[in-house]
């Protein structure tokens, strides 16, 4: 009996193990030898070659880590169980860590590279001074639908919600997308902080929700789902996009008539971090125009950089002996009309977000 | 228990407070807890709208457990009866899958189920949605498998059929093989040799099996997220959201923590009483 249960426990020990298995940052002692920068960015979001070059150019160690979403990463940061240094969130929780003072005021100085840095992608709503940020990458929230399985152009909203595509349709599996896709689908402003509209939104959803409409609530599965056919339209990043095209060229993006989504992801530094001085060097490295490029042509998502901007479909054609299609360049970096279109999520008022909270939950019970 | 024993049991005693009691403490403390750090029973008051993730959970939990015992039970006893040899290579098979990732597995199966899985393109292979359709007149093109409670029970079973089997095994093994000749002798058949013998015997294992199966299938979040598609909220998943997703409350987390936590030990306390009078089952 006893050799039982010790067996039995060892193995629900390990399967636990085995399961929870999801790293917080290490901090191998700050000795002033063995310079650190702990990392934190989401998964499949940087050439990882820049990582060994940047050690080998400044002999800081970089500890990467990644988390799926800016929702976790707040959770993580908040319940204090990471000493991360640099940060990757998106705009509207850039505000909101700005807002409750979790972030440091960035040394410019030791960023000279923060110059090449588009000016249009300076001084932006989340952090209006421009002290505490630099971009990292940027791009759309679009429908990706795959052009085999729908016989139709799909132009709008209204697909993720259409009883025609029942059991087709993956949507996305966090609050602030999903929500937003139902309030731009009606009409109104994804920064809206009216119950009525809120309401409303959840209504639509959850009425698609009844009628089978959806297949799954997913994120990072999307990539296999799309790929393989077993979905046939979802919502997600337009640099997303770009990788399962590599895999399914069937598929296609479009950022709908009602207007979309356009965020900005930028590094910041965390006002309790260790290895400041080693975090701004991490930065300064990562904007520069020829780390730049090369992340821009291994992670698809557009990079804030003027130069590389420019010089991408270029560096392109150079790597690949072919010319870049116009029409992918597009779609990786919206052009100014496609962008005037869009809205970026602004951080909302603490009652809204507990709206969506609740709303969030009601859905999935 | 002898006081030299107890100082050898010293760093288990370390390990439990670090790790299970100061942890339990924190999930009541949380639970009781408001936002502003105030003395609070709102999150328990909330509760009640959660209910239908409590009964889905509870009856997922359950058939999976019952599903278990129904194929681990006979395996069991079927593998007890084999030579040492076949025992240890049947053992070592059914330990298998366990080296590998849970994660993993649970993604093996998803690709398994889909509507453009391997099963279902194996089925289309072999013609048999073509002699459906022509039977019955119908158009099925697939199986709808993923994404449906069935495919959470499954990933449970699989996942936990081990923990099933290896208690009950252990114990039946183990059995006195002189006790069921001796109730031959006295005339039992087989049935009752199983009923008045073997069953009895074997309770204790069944019951750890019970626990060992029930309480992380009650309590799982990935096989519902991945095979459930997000649709089969279960209280790990609800756990989960309060935690890490956008819906950032661990007040609220807490307290359904707690809650699940009570209602699974009074579980275990009513099934441990079937268990009186024999050994009884651990409950962890």
């Amino acid at each position: 009996m006893k050799k039982t249960v010790s067996l039995t426990v060892a193995l629900a020990l390990s399967a636990g193990l085995l399961a929870g298995c999801s790293g917080t940052a290490s901090n191998p002692g700050s000795g002033s030898e063995d310079r650190v920068v702990n990392v934190c960015s989401w998964g499949e979001y940087i050439d990882e070659s820049l990582i060994s070059e940047f050690e080998e150019q400044t002999g800081i160690k970089v500890n990467y880590q990644t988390v799926p979403s800016n929702e976790e990463l707040y959770s993580i940061l908040s319940l204090g169980g990471a000493n991360y240094d640099v940060i990757v969130p998106s705009d509207y929780m850039i505000s909101q860590l700005i807002e409750e003072d979790m972030l440091a005021e960035l040394n410019y100085d030791n960023i000279p590279n923060f110059d090449l840095i588009a000016d249009r992608f300076k001084n932006l709503s989340y952090d209006p001074e421009n002290k505490y940020t630099v971009p990292y990458a940027w791009g759309t929230l679009g429908i990706i639908y795959n052009s085999s399985m729908v016989d139709e152009e799909i132009t709008s909203w209204d697909a993720m919600f259409d009883t025609k595509y029942a059991d087709q349709v993956l949507m996305i599996n966090n609050s602030r997308d999903a929500l937003g896709i139902a309030l731009m689908d009606l009409g109104y402003s994804v920064n809206t902080d009216s119950e009525e509209e809120l309401q409303a939104a959840y209504e639509r959803l959850a009425k698609a929700k009844e009628d089978g409409v959806y297949q799954a609530f997913v994120m990072d599965e999307i990539f296999d789902k799309m790929e393989s056919g077993e979905a046939a339209i979802s919502t997600y990043y337009a640099g997303d996009y770009l990788s399962m095209l590599q895999n399914n060229p069937d598929l296609k993006y479009v950022v709908p008539e009602e207007g979309s989504n356009w965020f900005v992801d930028a590094m910041c530094v965390l006002k309790d971090a260790e290895n400041k001085d080693e975090a701004e060097e991490w930065i300064n490295f990562m904007c520069s125009t020829e780390a730049s490029l090369r992340n821009m042509d291994y992670i698809w998502y557009a990079s804030p950089n003027e130069e590389a901007l420019e010089q991408y479909p270029a560096y392109y054609e150079e790597n690949y002996g072919e010319p870049l299609d116009q029409e992918l360049y597009e779609i990786m970096a919206a052009p100014q009309e496609v962008l005037d279109r869009c809205e970026a999520y602004l951080v909302r008022p603490v009652e809204t977000r507990t709206l969506y909270n609740d709303l969030w939950t009601q859905l999935s019970i | 228990m002898k006081n030299r024993l107890s100082l050898f049991a010293g760093p288990y005693v370390v390990w439990m407070a670090l790790f299970v009691v100061i942890p339990i403490l924190m999930i009541v403390f949380y639970a009781f807890s408001s936002a502003d750090g105030g003395f609070t029973l709102d999150n328990f008051t909330r509760i009640g709208e959660y209910l239908p993730v409590f009964l889905r959970s509870f009856e997922l939990a359950f058939l999976a457990t019952l599903i278990c015992l129904l194929i681990g039970y006979p395996i069991s006893c079927a593998l007890a009866r084999e030579g040492a040899q076949f025992q240890r290579i049947a053992m070592m098979l059914i330990m298998l899958p366990m080296w590998m990732n849970f994660l993993l597995r649970t993604y093996a199966w998803m690709s398994i189920l889909e509507n453009t899985g391997l099963l279902n393109r194996f089925f289309s292979a072999i013609g048999l949605f073509d002699l459906i359709n022509s039977i019955f007149g119908t158009d099925i093109q697939y199986f709808k498998m993923i994404n449906t409670p069935g495919a959470v029970v499954l990933g449970m079973v699989y996942n936990f059929l081990p923990f099933m089997i290896l208690p009950i095994y252990s114990v039946i093994v183990k059995l006195d093989h002189r006790l069921i000749e001796a109730a031959r002798d006295l005339g039992a058949d087989s049935a009752t040799v199983f009923r008045r013998v073997t069953l009895p015997l074997s309770l204790p294992g069944v019951l750890s099996g019970i626990t060992m199966v029930f309480v992380p299938a009650v309590s799982t979040f990935a096989i519902s997220q991945l095979l459930g598609g997000g649709k089969q909220m279960l209280l790990g998943n609800l756990i989960e959201m309060q935690f890490k997703g956008a819906a950032y409350n661990p007040y609220l987390g807490s307290a359904v923590a707690l809650v699940m936590m009570i209602v699974v030990v009074i579980c275990m306390a009513v099934m441990n009483r079937f268990g009186e009078g024999e050994e009884q089952a651990v409950v962890l």
